[in-house]
């Protein structure tokens, strides 16, 4: 490839007005955005920001619903002629091949009968360079290397030549799983990579590496870029503060006219519930929140006894994996939980149950004419009412609740704010995990996890975006 | 009528009705009561064990009974021996079949819960112990079944067999067991996805735990029943259901995967599986053919039924 100056100065990626909806939800409200050759664009933003659409559509993952996205310095129509490669936070190697066989995969180059040797010595190489002293076998299968190792392998293919060299890589939270020896290596490399021509998109909730590598950083929030600004006018409180504003209304308001009574939760971890109070579990998204609330509810519920009158209920956010049963209505999908309260002598009072359903499809406002309709023939959200209804329509006294309010609209979330509250009042403990902080602002009491562990306790008016962020990050010198 | 086609278990009756009315036409309506009485008999203890299979199936991917044929020829052998052929004893050996059956289903599913072994596994090593054990015990003697046990087990009553009411009986059972009870639910929901019916509070390894028992309970009481019809166990006497079991179950219009079952279209399928043998048998098929046109049917009755199916 030959660049001349003036091609230099075109960017590799140009969004202009770039728009993503996803039903309701405006996912990427009006990105532009342009990355230049050898710039190292330190992202960042909460959960839902926006940071995962805006690296599909550079990616070309995604079709953006308005607005384009174009390749200025190669010309290349598509994001893979421009040599736009991503590496993924949630690892996509293929576990049964070794590494140089997943290499292969991302290779259409390499053909023939000796594809195998050229492959291994393309992805020695890569590893070589970006992570010397690895140890890495290249016909080690996949799934016998440690997290760390996937992760490596995955960045070198990442930056593996494949035929036609990277021109920009995205990193989506790439240190996550990796020490910090190997993660300096990493920042080591991408500041080479950057040097010698190349660009790269580097998203991390680390803000030391994000300082510590990019030349530029851009904030986004709420799917629109908030801050775009040379990496050296940007303080760490300052980034802080332009990834969330900070609404103090409602803060703990919630809490005066409830009694709180005896403890009724308690965990190994050192979480902690009592009658009537609604705690939340914050933190980055995977930090051990969402397996803390499976394994309360596994060890309270049984896989064995009969459960006479439950003492714990469970609304999935994983609605595929933990909530939905796909083959049924949405009335038995409601009333799952409650079998036993509505039958006599095991045998059900099916007239019980279609009152229950018919009920709580008022309550809480399932769209559909018939709660005979199969489950599956309703939306994201309506799905996710479902699910709630189910919970909430049994008597049990803990409800427990992983980051349930997702493509959940706006205004039943506020209907369903007041519902919790309503209950609780009447004495039932919530335990409440979400990774937005305006549901976690509902709450009692917060406990902000890291690393799988909790980093902070907050309660009433420390109740803040500012606080949950300084306990996520393990910022001492902030504040 | 556009519901009726909708319902999967019509599939099956309707394959049954045309393979009775294909033999029946070629001698021109002579014989076609004792088709059917002959097609209720036998296709009373492919229901049976079918049913049990079923609710195994049911209970998601990967769950099945292999050991339905040894746990039936176990269960006909020890109850012979122990009735000896000696009047008054059809009680006991009732009751030692089902104990034979409840000990199989304990076992198997120790097996599978305890070692963790795929089902598939599990049950079919252990059947080869079942099938030891009976071979063990009968030692080539063929003993007679107590005569008021055989003439039950194949006299009629309402012109229709005792075996027949007895398969009609257990339908009923289990159709108000899946539809009507918590129980039911309870293993429909484990099927489509254990781990959210965990979550939904379902004591999903209980709920296992009983299926495993019903399905080996079954196959005792198929058993009990058929060395009764036939005058006495025979060691290859399960032989057959291996296959008749799990194809009725599926022919009957039940989610292979799991999660969604059908009783009436096990009943179908069941008749269907003895008509289908006997309409190419009188057609003069050869046994090769008969086996082709058989797999083909199964098959293409298969697809008939696997239309989108969801239950209210």
């Amino acid at each position: 490839m030959t660049t001349s100056a003036a091609d230099k100065a075109a960017p590799l990626v140009a969004l202009t007005d770039a728009r993503m909806q996803f039903g309701a939800v405006r996912a990427l409200d009006g990105v532009s955005l342009e990355i230049r050759a050898g710039e190292c664009l330190g992202l960042v933003g909460h959960n839902g920001a926006g940071k995962s659409t805006l690296v599909n559509v550079v990616n070309a993952g995604l079709t953006p619903t308005g607005g384009s996205v174009s390749f200025p310095a190669s010309g290349a129509p598509s994001a893979r002629g421009a040599g736009v490669r991503s590496v993924f936070q949630e690892l996509s190697l293929c576990p049964n091949l070794t590494v140089a066989e997943n290499l292969k995969i991302a290779h259409e180059g390499l053909k023939g009968l000796r594809w195998r040797g050229a492959a291994r010595a393309e992805i020695r190489e890569s590893l070589d360079r970006v992570f010397p002293g690895h140890g890495i076998d290249a016909d080690a299968e996949v799934d016998t290397l440690s997290i760390a190792q996937r992760q490596m392998v995955e960045i070198a293919i990442g930056f593996a030549p494949r035929g036609q060299a990277a021109q920009l890589v995205i990193l989506d939270e790439p240190t996550s799983s990796l020490d910090g020896g190997i993660a300096q290596q990493l920042l080591t490399h991408v500041r080479r990579f950057c040097e010698a021509g190349g660009a790269v998109i580097f998203i991390s909730h680390m803000l030391g590496e994000i300082f510590e590598v990019a030349s530029r950083v851009i904030v986004m929030k709420d799917g629109k870029v908030v801050a775009d600004r040379p990496a050296g006018e940007f303080t760490r409180k300052g980034l802080v503060d332009a990834m969330g504003h900070v609404a103090p209304e409602g803060t703990g308001a919630a809490a005066a006219e409830r009694r709180i009574g005896v403890e009724v939760v308690r965990t190994p971890e050192g979480l902690t519930a009592r009658e009537g109070e609604i705690v939340g579990l914050s933190g980055l998204a995977g930090h051990g929140q969402a397996e803390a609330l499976a394994r309360l509810y596994l060890d309270t519920a049984s896989a064995w006894r009969r459960p006479g009158a439950a003492r714990m209920v469970f609304v999935a956010g994983d609605r595929g994996r933990d909530g939905v049963l796909p083959l049924w209505s949405i009335l038995r999908n409601v009333s799952v939980s409650i079998l036993p309260e509505i039958a006599r002598r095991g045998l059900l009072d099916r007239t019980r149950e279609a009152a229950v359903a018919k009920d709580w499809k008022r309550r809480i406002g399932i769209r559909t004419d018939d709660v005979a309709n199969p489950i599956l023939s309703l939306s994201g959200g309506n799905q996710q009412k479902v699910l709630f209804a189910r919970a909430l329509a049994s008597a049990a006294p803990v409800v427990v609740m992983d980051d349930p309010m997702r493509g959940v609209d706006v205004g039943t979330k506020q209907d369903v704010y007041a519902m919790i509250r309503a209950e609780a009042a009447k004495g039932r403990t919530f335990l409440w995990y979400s990774t937005e902080t305006e549901e976690v602002r509902q709450c009692d009491r917060v406990f902000v996890f890291r690393d799988g562990a909790i980093s902070a306790e907050l309660t009433g008016a420390d109740i803040t975006e500012e606080r949950i962020l300084e306990a996520s990050f393990e910022m001492q010198d902030a504040g | 009528m556009s519901a009726l086609i909708a319902r999967p278990w019509i599939w099956s009756w309707l394959a049954a009705a045309l393979a009775f009315a294909l033999t029946v036409s070629l001698t021109g309506g002579r014989g076609a009561g004792e088709l059917a009485y002959a097609a209720l008999s036998f296709g009373a203890f492919a229901a049976i064990v079918g049913m049990g299979q079923m609710l195994v199936i049911t209970l998601g991917p990967g769950n099945v009974d292999l050991s339905i044929p040894a746990t039936m020829t176990l269960a006909g052998t020890l109850a012979l021996k122990a009735m000896g052929s000696d009047p008054g004893t059809a009680a006991m050996g009732l009751a030692i079949a089902l104990a034979v059956g409840l000990g199989v289903g304990l076992a198997n599913f120790a097996l599978i819960y305890l070692l963790r072994l795929p089902p598939i596994i599990a049950t079919l090593a252990a059947s080869l112990i079942y099938q030891s054990l009976a071979i063990w015990s009968n030692r080539g003697l063929r003993i007679k079944p107590p005569e008021g046990l055989a003439d039950f087990s194949t006299g009629r009553t309402l012109a229709v067999p005792n075996v027949a009411w007895v398969g009609l009986a257990i339908a009923v059972v289990v159709w108000v067991v899946l539809e009507r009870s918590t129980w039911g639910r309870w293993l429909m929901a484990t099927g489509q996805n254990m781990r959210a019916a965990r979550l939904a509070g379902v004591p999903v390894q209980r709920v296992r735990f009983a299926t495993y028992l019903a399905v080996a309970v079954l196959a005792g009481l198929t058993g009990y029943l058929l060395a009764s019809f036939s005058g006495g166990a025979a060691l290859n006497m399960g032989q057959e259901y291996l296959l008749m079991s799990i194809a009725v179950v599926v022919i009957g219009g039940s989610s292979i995967a799991g999660g969604y079952s059908n009783v009436p279209g096990v009943w179908g399928a069941a008749l269907f599986m003895f008509l289908v043998v006997s309409m190419l048998n009188s057609y003069g098929a050869p046994a090769g053919l008969r086996l082709v046109l058989t797999g083909t049917i199964i098959i293409g009755i298969v697809i008939a039924a696997s239309t989108r199916r969801v239950r209210t």
